[in-house]
């Protein structure tokens, strides 16, 4: 056993751990490791080919290895430490922690943990999609694995379903690998993925965008031979009339992702059930004092730039708990209204101002922003739009009487 | 030769759909546009639009078997494809440098590729 005691311990090396420990350590904690799983600091950023990351942190676009690159250099700078192949098999809430690596097993006892384990994409079983078990079948993610980095073409003829921003990125990269790409199949009425994405991936190559769609049947003998798609009615529900057939021999499956938390669910965090990531309060603090999540793992964000904003201001406050180490009361819930998908944080327990990002249920014009207590309006703001793809930013500032009334705050969209 | 093309606009994800009428290299007309961003991105959409292109090279000796690169500039869209044909005909040794010029005047477009990650060298 390797024993050993840091500062600040930050579990997942992808952007949001990369950013956060830079961050405790700029901010004055005196070790700082990073447990990284892979065999290589950055996380996704290395497949993420692509240029466009970094535009609205510092108006500099980039692609996903030129940023990995930024970041692990920050981090050697900083004398972050990172230890790559190293996995965590658990933490507690005395923020110990066991990792294993070809050297044998790490106890690592730190005054605050980041969770920083990023997300993993939804599969065919979330789909639900019937049909046979055949090869050909690949998440968005792991065909720009095989391409990006290992110089594998996944197939010739090709669908997409779900128009989440990695199957749209993907739809483009095969069209200039050669590949055949029949269509993207999305069972909204709208794109998940980000407008740009929608217009310089599809809309630049001719590429068919099926909305109201989904995937109703898989078939073929080894390899994939054909997949059926059809028009859903209102309640998602395909609608049988409408079904046709497409010839292919690779199915890409962007539904959505995950995140990843089966280390906290075992140190019992509490999760919330829409971002499935932890409930944490204005600092990102979950309900175990000194662990805090930031990155993927929290919720799913938008832009690397945004998650890596984020992450620094959840690595400057696990610094400062490593100085003072205050238990904090629940304080007060964050509840999402209607038109509001999900808001974090969950939870408040310091008045002053804070920012709260949220997501709106569906895309609308002219809407109005509510935080409200009770029946009184503590923020309004009006929103030019909404687009639950685009994650919504605001500032408020709570009071102490609204913290101290122990009552329940709303966010709404109407 | 006057055209008429609906662009959307991508510079904020309200996705104006704005209708550019083009005769020759002068804007004739432009329509649905909610801001004024909007009309520089219509204007360079129709009359010259561009994007930044990314793909990888074949890399010989290397720890991974492609580099990720990316063009100096945007490339003229009509050209995207001439582009990455001309890309895949190339194979480069490593080691490979992030930065380092991989291809100088890629299809006479006065664009440079350029290597975006550094790829070490295997000693076999």
């Amino acid at each position: 056993m390797i024993n050993r005691q840091v500062d600040v311990a930050v579990i997942g090396g992808g952007p949001a751990g990369l950013s956060a420990a830079i961050s405790a350590k700029e901010h004055g904690a005196n070790s700082v490791v990073i447990l990284d799983r892979n065999s290589w600091p950055g996380g996704i950023l290395p497949q993420c080919i692509h240029d466009g990351f970094g535009v609205e942190e510092t108006g500099e676009s980039m692609t996903g290895p030129e940023y990995a690159t930024k970041y692990i250099e920050m981090a050697k700078q900083e004398n972050v430490e990172i230890m790559i192949q190293t996995m965590v098999l658990q933490f507690d809430e005395k923020q110990n922690i066991i990792a294993v690596n070809k050297n044998g097993i790490h106890t690592i006892k730190a005054k605050a943990i980041v969770l920083a384990m990023g997300c993993r994409e939804k599969t065919r079983w979330h789909a639900m999609i019937p049909g046979d078990r055949l090869s050909g079948i690949f998440t968005a993610g792991v065909a720009q694995s095989f391409i990006n980095l290992y110089n594998i073409m996944p197939g010739k003829n090709v669908v997409i379903l779900g128009s989440g921003d990695v199957g749209l990125i993907m739809a483009r990269r095969l069209r200039f690998e050669g590949a055949n790409v029949l269509g993207v199949v999305e069972i909204l009425p709208y794109a998940s993925g980000l407008p740009r994405n929608v217009v310089q991936c599809l809309k630049d190559y001719d590429i068919p965008l099926f909305f109201n769609h989904t995937v109703t049947s898989i078939a073929g003998r080894e390899r994939l031979e054909r997949v059926k798609i059809a028009q859903v009615d209102e309640n998602m529900v395909p609608i049988s009339e409408t079904e046709q057939e497409l010839k292919c021999d690779t199915l890409l499956l962007s539904l959505g992702l995950i995140p990843e938390n089966e280390l906290s669910k075992n140190a019992n965090i509490e999760i919330d059930e829409i971002t499935g990531g932890p409930v944490v309060d204005q600092n990102f603090e979950t309900n175990l004092g000194g662990v805090f999540a930031c990155g993927n793992c929290l919720q799913v964000y938008d832009t690397v730039d945004m998650l890596s904003l984020d992450a620094k201001r959840v690595g400057k406050n696990a610094a400062k708990y490593t100085d003072d180490q205050k238990q904090k009361e629940n304080g007060i819930r964050l509840l999402s209204g209607e038109g509001v998908r999900y808001v974090v944080p969950q939870r408040i327990n310091e008045y002053g101002k804070m920012q709260l990002t949220l997501r709106a249920d569906k895309p609308k014009d002219v809407s109005t922003l509510y935080v409200l207590f009770g029946a009184k309006e503590i923020l309004k703001k009006r929103l030019p739009w909404v687009n639950p793809a685009i994650m919504i930013k605001i500032d408020v500032d709570i009071s102490s009487k609204v913290l101290e009334s122990g009552q329940s705050l709303e966010v709404k969209i109407k | 030769m006057i055209e008429e093309k609906e662009i959307t606009c991508i510079v904020c994800p309200i996705g104006c759909r704005i209708l550019v009428r083009t005769d020759e290299k002068q804007i004739e007309k432009l329509d649905g546009n909610k801001c004024k961003q909007g009309i520089e991105y219509a204007i360079n959409e129709a009359l010259d639009p561009r994007r930044m292109l990314t793909t990888s090279v074949l890399v010989k000796d290397g720890e991974w078997p492609l580099v990720s690169v990316k063009s100096s500039q945007p490339v003229p869209k009509n050209k995207v494809f001439q582009v990455l044909k001309e890309i895949k005909m190339v194979k480069i040794s490593a080691p490979i440098e992030s930065g380092q010029k991989i291809i100088n005047n890629v299809a006479n477009t006065d664009i440079n590729i350029v290597a975006t990650r550094t790829v070490k060298k295997i000693m076999k």
